[in-house]
């Protein structure tokens, strides 16, 4: 059956962060929050961050959206956590690349999110799997903006 | 009378083909309906043999494409039972036909404090040309308000539609909930109430029998794309008082009369809408689109629809955690189904579908205000058309299953 592809998209990795995702909710002490649209479907992400010091010290997110766009969102969190701001900023580069099939030098640093690497096969998800980590890179550009 | 859609389907190349090793099903027909052959040929032969621009050459080629091109400005006036082919104009699509409306007789017709009576389910492209119209006039909108069972509150039209009330701007059909909504009705209390009904039918002239007079429609819009012609030609209809009181939007070659250096006067009607070399080869298709749905007739095709979705409904109804949207009545519903799956995004549903050849839409299809008035924040869609056959709908349910089993379980 032709569904068994779907494996390579949807592996269990990514099913079990997106049914119990990390991370999920509010921040109460946050500094700085924003709030991406998926324009083709509608989706929509909160992210809440708490940077100190130049780094990421919390997130949560919140929103709607499907099985890749949650599973990343809950994979992003679990990266990002503790990374100074341009640590962050490198891994999202990273995992743009990664969704688009490009080679990734260091894979490992994107934890289980380097398990998104079938989504370049589905063009048409590669947005669903990046909301979250454009919505965290927008933000950090934001943030820097602030303390300049 | 019924239609054999399995010897329709050989009349479409573009059918005949594997996607992901599964034959192709193709469920997005609201979206864009595939092309028979007959239309790629016509295009094919208009520019082997006939292609030249229109209205301004004395050569032969020259008269043989202003010939064709008028000729299916007839066919479209006989298609909507249109009075005369003056009110027939060729623009790019229903989108480019509404904002025409809105910028021509919007502007020179709507002032501060007067009304634009909606509907929640319209299309964005029937509904922000009417707010950028409300926004730049100071006029107020107002909304049709639905049912539970996905029609029009027709009460409630009646208190909304009044004597403030200058447009009234309905879809015939909705992309989403798939009903076929009372434009009779409509245009008479707009009339009533001294306004004009613009139609939104995009999703109507496809699939069913439309005569404009009948429906009493004072602007009637749709696309050449979805109803197997091409993309970038569509229809502007208009009643003649009405397109003779209003001025161009477009402004070039081909629609003017005498131009002098400070001012300039139009052609008559239909002409002076056109500006520019129009979509020639589209029009051609697009006659070649009617002609072909001529020769099975509208009423076949509706007929047809109606028994696909009686043979598709309880199906789908049988199976745990859908939940379909829209009315239940065949007779006001048209080939279009919205449905969920419980607990299962629809993206993820779409992308399941399309490894099982199933091509399905999923997302909010251009009508945010109605998913958010439906408390969604998307669905699947899979909308029929003529050559879709039981076949494919047993296709489709046994793909809905398997999919919903991948989704539930991890893994097949």
């Amino acid at each position: 059956m032709a569904l068994s592809k779907l494996d390579q998209l949807y592996r269990q990795v990514i099913l079990d962060h997106s049914q119990h995702p990390h991370h999920e909710g509010t921040l109460e002490d946050s500094t700085d929050q924003i709030e991406l649209i998926n324009p083709s479907c509608g989706d929509v992400i909160q992210l809440q961050l708490r940077i100190e010091e130049d780094r990421v010290q919390d997130i949560r997110f919140s929103g709607h959206g499907c099985t890749i766009s949650r599973a990343s969102a809950s994979m992003m969190t679990d990266v990002m956590i503790g990374k100074t701001k341009a640590e962050a900023f490198e891994l999202t580069q990273g995992f743009s690349e990664l969704v688009q099939g490009k080679e990734v030098s260091d894979v490992e640093a994107l934890g289980d999110a380097a398990l998104l690497n079938g989504v370049a096969k589905f063009p048409a998800r590669i947005k669903c799997a990046t909301l979250s980590w454009k919505a965290l890179e927008k933000a950090l550009a934001a943030a820097g903006q602030d303390e300049n | 009378m019924k239609l054999d859609s399995q010897r329709l389907k050989k009349d479409f190349p573009i059918l005949q083909q594997q996607v992901n090793d599964e034959p192709l099903i193709y469920l997005d027909n609201a979206a864009t309906t595939q092309k028979p052959a007959a239309v790629l040929d016509a295009l094919q032969m208009y520019y082997e043999t006939s292609n030249a621009n229109v209205h301004r050459g004395v050569h032969t080629l020259a008269e043989r494409a202003t010939n064709q091109y008028e000729a299916v400005r007839e066919k479209v006036r006989q298609f909507i039972h249109a009075n005369e082919t003056a009110e027939v104009i060729f623009t790019r699509g229903t989108t480019t036909s509404l904002n025409w409306i809105a910028r021509s007789y919007g502007e020179a017709n709507v002032f501060e404090g007067d009304e634009i009576v909606l509907t929640y389910m319209e299309h964005h492209s029937n509904w922000i040309p009417w707010q950028q119209l409300a926004k730049k006039t100071g006029a107020i909108l107002r909304f049709i308000p639905l049912l539970e069972s996905g029609e029009l509150d027709l009460k409630a039209a009646e208190e909304l539609i009044g004597g403030k009330t200058k447009i009234v701007a309905v879809s015939h059909c909705s992309n989403v909930l798939g009903v076929i909504n009372p434009i009779t009705e409509l245009a008479e209390m707009a009339h009533q109430a001294g306004a004009v009904v613009v139609v939104d039918g995009a999703q109507a002239v496809p699939h069913m029998p439309v005569d404009v007079q009948e429906l009493a429609a004072d602007f009637y819009t749709f696309s050449g794309h979805k109803m197997l012609g091409p993309t970038g030609i569509g229809i502007l209809y208009g009643k003649r008082h009405l397109l003779e009181q209003m001025e161009p939007v477009e402004f070039g070659g081909e629609m003017i009369e005498l131009v002098e250096e400070e001012d300039s006067t139009w052609k008559e009607l239909p002409w002076k809408f056109e500006a520019g070399t129009p979509n020639i080869a589209g029009v051609i298709g697009l006659g070649a689109a009617i002609d072909y749905l001529s020769t099975i007739g509208m009423e076949k095709v509706h007929i047809m629809e109606q028994e696909l979705i009686a043979y598709l409904w309880p199906q789908l109804e049988k199976i745990d955690g859908v939940t379909m949207y829209g009315p239940t009545d065949p007779a006001v519903r048209t080939g279009v189904v919205s449905f969920n799956l419980e607990g299962i995004h629809p993206h993820d549903v779409a992308t399941a579908m399309d490894m099982e050849g199933v091509a399905v839409r999923a997302g909010n299809h251009c009508a945010q205000p109605l998913m958010r008035r439906l408390n969604l924040q998307s669905t699947v869609r899979a909308s029929f058309y003529l050559y879709n056959t039981t076949e494919d709908v047993d296709k489709f349910v046994a793909a809905i299953q398997a999919v919903k089993e991948f989704f539930q379980y991890g893994t097949l």
